[in-house]
């Protein structure tokens, strides 16, 4: 566990939290929470949880980035709120 | 705007609440927390246990998959069943069995991926370079699961993906000529009955349900310690079914909006 590296993720973390969610166009809002997913998954590798780390790659930065995705393009693009 | 700063006060104040939850933790990898060290003048910690002991209990090295696939294996089953649940949930909101208006296609995109487009002959050629790839790596995963990370969940979802990939590059009916609507829902509940199929063979040997070392007569192993690895892996296999099913299944039905006909 390197506190540096921890973090200038958590500070990732963050940034990528705030803007997915206060994003008004929902694919960007979906790629930028599968960045978030992808940054999880960087610390819980680097905390030494590796097999979460994994199903965090597979699952939260890959399939479920694209699920999102494929919604948005059958719903609408722009957030209402 | 009103909701959004009332919003914005209950988060903060349920964030602080866990803050202040979170203060109280013993540090990242204390060795003398309780959870690690056990009570004073108690049984050893739980976690402790596993660390000493769950290689003799089950000879696999991967303390995870042991954990997760034979002492904790109701739970490993019934998420199992959560993603299968969630993915006949999709397929019972949004699939569209009889659609009224089937449009006539005398060229479906599907062939052109095979014979060569100008515009995704880069798309195509990276996918049939990669996908082929990910499908082995998924399958070394779900099998090297007891030594290393991985195990069924995270192959099956490898599996899903370049499933899912394939659908991308190329189009929907591509991927669904390699896997179909009648063989991914079959496929699907066949993982869980492999599952609870061990479970049940189980208690027919005179053991628990999922007591994995009563099956040594059954795979002919050296002991029942053996025995526990090797059904470890065919659990892990049934859940790589289901896993990588449901997902592709889940792509297919959002992206088509439950026609199964054209996706992204």
């Amino acid at each position: 566990m390197i506190f540096s590296f921890d973090i200038i993720i958590l500070i990732f973390l963050v940034i990528a939290a705030v803007i997915s969610l206060s994003v008004k166009d929902l694919l960007s809002a979906s790629m930028i929470f599968g960045i978030y997913g992808f940054l999880i998954c960087l610390l819980w590798a680097e905390m030494g949880a590796v097999d979460v780390a994994f199903t965090e790659a597979a699952v939260g930065a890959g399939v479920s980035a694209v699920l999102l995705i494929a919604t948005v393009f059958n719903t609408k693009r722009r957030s209402s709120d | 705007m009103l909701t959004k700063v009332i919003a914005f006060i209950a988060v903060a104040i349920t964030g602080s609440l866990l803050l202040y939850g979170v203060a109280d933790f013993p540090s990242f990898g204390d060795p003398n927390s309780p959870a690690n060290a056990g009570v004073e003048g108690g049984a050893p910690s739980i976690s402790q246990y596993f660390i000493t002991e769950s290689y003799k209990d089950t000879k696999v090295p991967n303390l995870v998959t042991s954990v997760l696939a034979d002492y904790r294996g109701y739970d490993t089953m019934f998420e199992t069943v959560v993603v299968f649940a969630g993915g006949m949930a999709i397929f019972a909101i949004l699939r569209v069995l009889r659609s009224k208006e089937e449009p006539p296609k005398p060229q479906s995109r599907a062939e052109t991926f095979v014979h060569g487009d100008h515009n995704r002959i880069i798309v195509g050629t990276t996918c049939k370079l990669v996908i082929p790839v990910i499908q082995l790596f998924a399958l070394y995963v779900i099998a090297h699961g007891h030594h290393s990370p991985g195990g069924g969940f995270q192959g099956g979802v490898l599996i899903g993906a370049s499933f899912i990939l394939l659908a991308l590059a190329a189009d929907l009916k591509t991927a669904l000529s390699r896997l179909n609507e009648p063989n991914y829902i079959r496929l699907a509940c066949i993982g869980i009955l492999i599952y609870a199929g061990f479970g049940v063979l189980c208690q027919i040997l005179g053991g628990n349900f999922l007591d994995y070392g009563v099956l040594q007569p059954v795979l002919f192993t050296d002991g029942p310690e053996m025995a526990r690895s090797h059904s470890m892996l065919g659990v892990e296999i049934g859940v790589a079914l289901t896993v990588s099913t449901i997902m592709f299944a889940i792509y297919a039905n959002l992206a088509s909006r439950g026609t199964l006909n054209e996706g992204l």
